[in-house]
């Protein structure tokens, strides 16, 4: 009788216990998870370690100048006093990010825009994979583009923005030479850093529901206000964390911008003169130049920019997680 | 009360084409500040009036043609009047911004005139996104064309295994017969061969943690692999001088450059793989845990080989952006102009670092050789990035997962997502 399985169950102590089946998992299971496991949090070991040991050999130049190295310019390393610190290159890391995100963000927009919108289906993944390779083409790269080919084109351009766009306070300049300013650099940053942006906007734009940007067809609505009214603001969450993330390549970004730029310590708000200086290209010119105070200097300098672009990049993972495109509310 | 609205109605109302045939919305007289969607939600459509013909928003026709031109051209004219006669602009580039929003404006004015107002932003709007991806993808070939053109002007094959050993700049360009990067390519393979030997195992633990096992820690883990891609390439760098280099565990040499390369390779393709393990069909997995199989099993036997053509890709990807870092070889693999083929010991030339160490001089010989150098290394890049491209296309053309091929290259799909 308990071999026929849809037999009515029986009650009392005759009836069929369940079977237990077995939870626990294997032993080579065990140790396939623990393993895996132990390799990610190996990864946090390793960003733990980059944190830890920036801060602790670049610990004695902070000891030697105090609160002052934040308030300090200069690479006085090898006399006493010692006078060296860390202002001119913050300064001068976060006007070129800005810049850079300025120019880099609305172009990398657009063409996530184009890419996801606009683009025939048959080009489209030709398109792609030539801004994705903006992302593959090495920094050195483009700071060698920008040094001899972009910079000679266009200070004349710059010069002109001096003499007839001055007015605007920080389109100032005192004197020439034109080359070698924040904006120069800020542009090519900007350029550098498009092929991210527009492959984290592409994947937000992607994920707007399908219900709403076809009912704003329906509506009678041109494919631009349907962009502006359904795209965009589904993907506003996404485009502010996509911005971040440029944000975060653009402050640590090196070759280029000390390819551009030369080392003296300005801080000044007009962004067309020639000089500045930011952390990231400050560290790889003055490398081995100031001595054993030098190094912690650099090395302090290398905690600054990794704390800085931890933080943008955390912020930014988490603007992106959170928005994910109204995903949910498709109707 | 008003009656209800029939198909019928819709079908008997007239018609009126519009000239253009091209009006955007409706040739009704709905009022500007009323939105056609109250319109219709209010149920009266006949007060809509007319229900114009359906409008193709992608049509452009010749006479679209004729208008950007005819715009173009006149602000061409305007512009160069403007700034060649008046205000004497220097530079090409200052004068193409200017046509370019010149240009914009007359073609809104123009379009608003000749068809409406919708369809005149609607274009400017499809004008302005469509040179936006113009502008980044012509200013990406513009640089590979640039440095191709630069490059291969004193490239020759023997370019590729000379040293820089015996290098005198002072010779002119007959240097370019006796000089090459060969001891650079040495090292960069080297590095980047080590480090990727380092990355690839522990990348893809991760992102079989993430993916595959799951469980605690996994939203922990997958936000400092996000967090470690971000981190700078010259602080990958200056951590490796400050842990070994410092305290004298390790001189200048290749191998410590590919523990920093190493440390830039590990979120990227930690990332780029955990895409491609998203791909693989839930039902494969099912299946062979349905058969009694142990999860290390369904994992070595069915999920990577499944999966094997994306990490590949996911690989080459990697490898490919590792070779062309500059920053970190800066303090780590030091550079050599002769040959140093253990990366064990001793200062180790690299591609990206005889073009940063030869691009700033004066004389025009060394940033030739700058340039070939260059050349080499972007060739290098091109020929791994297409390399992963055709992998991925490859395995599709078998019958493989379509998606699986594309995965890496949608890594931005696990941030979103």
């Amino acid at each position: 009788m308990s071999t026929d399985t849809l037999a009515p169950p029986s009650v009392g102590r005759d009836a069929p216990q369940p079977i237990a089946v077995p939870n626990d998992r294997s032993r080579e299971d065990k140790i396939f998870r623990a393993v895996a496991r132990t390799a990610g949090f190996v990864v946090f070991g390793i960003l733990f370690l980059i944190g830890f040991f920036l801060l602790y050999r670049g610990f004695p130049a902070l000891r030697d100048m105090g609160f002052r190295y934040f308030t300090t310019s200069g690479y006085g390393t090898i006399h006493k006093p010692y006078h060296f610190g860390a202002l001119a290159q913050m300064y001068g890391t976060v006007v070129i990010a800005v810049i850079a995100v300025i120019l880099g963000v609305p172009i990398a927009i657009g063409t996530a825009l184009f890419l996801t919108e606009y683009a025939p289906i048959k080009t489209r993944s030709a398109l792609i994979a030539m801004v994705d390779l903006g992302a593959a083409i090495p920094s050195i790269i483009f700071g060698l583009w920008a040094l001899h080919e972009l910079q000679p084109q266009i200070t004349g351009t710059t010069s002109w923005m001096v003499r007839h766009l001055s007015f605007i306070p920080i389109f100032q300049a005192s004197s020439p030479p034109f080359n070698g300013s924040f904006f120069i650099a800020g542009l090519v940053v900007g350029l550098m850093i498009v092929p991210i942006v527009a492959s984290v906007s592409r994947e937000v734009f992607s994920l707007a529901p399908p219900g709403e940007r076809e009912g704003a067809y329906a509506l009678g609505a041109t494919k631009s206000q349907m962009i502006r009214n359904v795209i965009l603001p589904f993907g506003r969450g996404g485009i502010i964390g996509a911005s971040m993330l440029g944000l975060g390549r653009a402050l640590g970004e090196t070759i280029a911008v000390s390819v551009i730029l030369g080392l003296d310590y300005q801080i000044s708000p007009h962004i067309l003169e020639h000089g500045g200086t930011s952390v990231a290209s400050f560290i790889a010119t003055e490398f081995g130049a100031g001595g054993s105070v030098g190094t912690s200097d650099l090395l302090m300098l290398g905690f600054v920019l990794f704390t800085f672009t931890l933080i943008v990049n955390l912020v930014a993972s988490m603007v992106v997680n959170r928005s994910r495109s109204g995903k949910g509310v498709d109707l | 009360m008003t009656r209800p609205v029939g198909v019928d109605d819709l079908l008997g109302a007239p018609i009126e084409v519009h000239p253009n045939g091209n009006s955007a919305v409706a040739t009704a007289p709905v009022r500007s500040d009323e939105s056609l969607s109250h319109v219709v939600l209010s149920g009266d459509v006949t007060r809509a009036g007319p229900i114009s013909p359906p409008r193709r928003t992608r049509d452009f026709g010749a006479q679209g043609v004729a208008l950007l031109a005819a715009s173009a051209l006149s602000a061409f004219a305007v512009v160069w009047v403007l700034f060649y006669q008046l205000t004497l602009l220097s530079g090409a580039l200052g004068f193409l911004i200017c046509w370019y929003a010149c240009f914009l404006a007359v073609f809104w004015v123009v379009t608003v005139q000749v068809v409406d107002r919708s369809a005149a932003t609607d274009r400017v709007a499809t004008t302005l996104v469509a040179s936006c991806a113009a502008l980044v993808i012509g200013v990406l070939l513009y640089i590979v064309i640039w440095v191709v053109l630069k490059g291969v002007a004193h490239f020759s094959p023997g370019f590729l295994w000379r040293t820089l050993a015996d290098y005198q700049p002072a010779e002119g360009t007959a240097l370019f017969g006796k000089v090459g990067v060969g001891q650079a390519i040495v090292g960069t393979l080297e590095e980047v061969g080590l480090a990727a030997l380092m990355a690839v195992p522990l990348a893809f633990l991760t992102a079989i943690f993430l993916n595959e096992v799951g469980g605690w820690g996994v939203r922990f883990v997958r936000t400092i692999v996000t967090a470690m891609s971000g981190v700078p390439s010259v602080v990958a760098g200056v951590f490796i001088y400050a842990l070994f280099i410092v305290p004298h565990v390790l001189g200048y040499s290749g191998f410590a450059a590919a523990i920093a390369l190493f440390v830039l390779m590990l979120p990227s393709v930690t990332r780029t793989s955990e895409e491609v393990l998203r791909v693989v069909p839930g039902g494969l997995r099912e299946a062979s845990l349905a058969l009694g199989a142990s999860e290390w099993r369904t994992v070595r036997q069915v999920v990577l080989p499944t999966a094997r053509s994306g990490l590949i890709t996911a690989v080459v990807l990697g490898v490919a952006i590792a070779a062309g870092e500059t920053a970190p070889l800066i303090f780590t693999a030091f550079g050599n102009n002769d040959m140093n083929v253990n990366a064990f010991h001793g200062p180790q030339g690299a591609l990206p670092l005889v073009l940063y160490q030869n691009i700033f001089q004066a004389q025009t010989v060394v940033v030739q050789l700058a340039f070939t150098a260059a050349f080499v290394l972007l060739m290098i890049v091109l020929i791994l990035f297409v390399l992963a491209r055709l992998l991925g296309r490859r395995s599709t053309r078998k019958g493989g997962l379509r998606k699986l091929a594309k995965a890496p290259f949608n890594w931005a799909k696990g941030l979103v997502s």
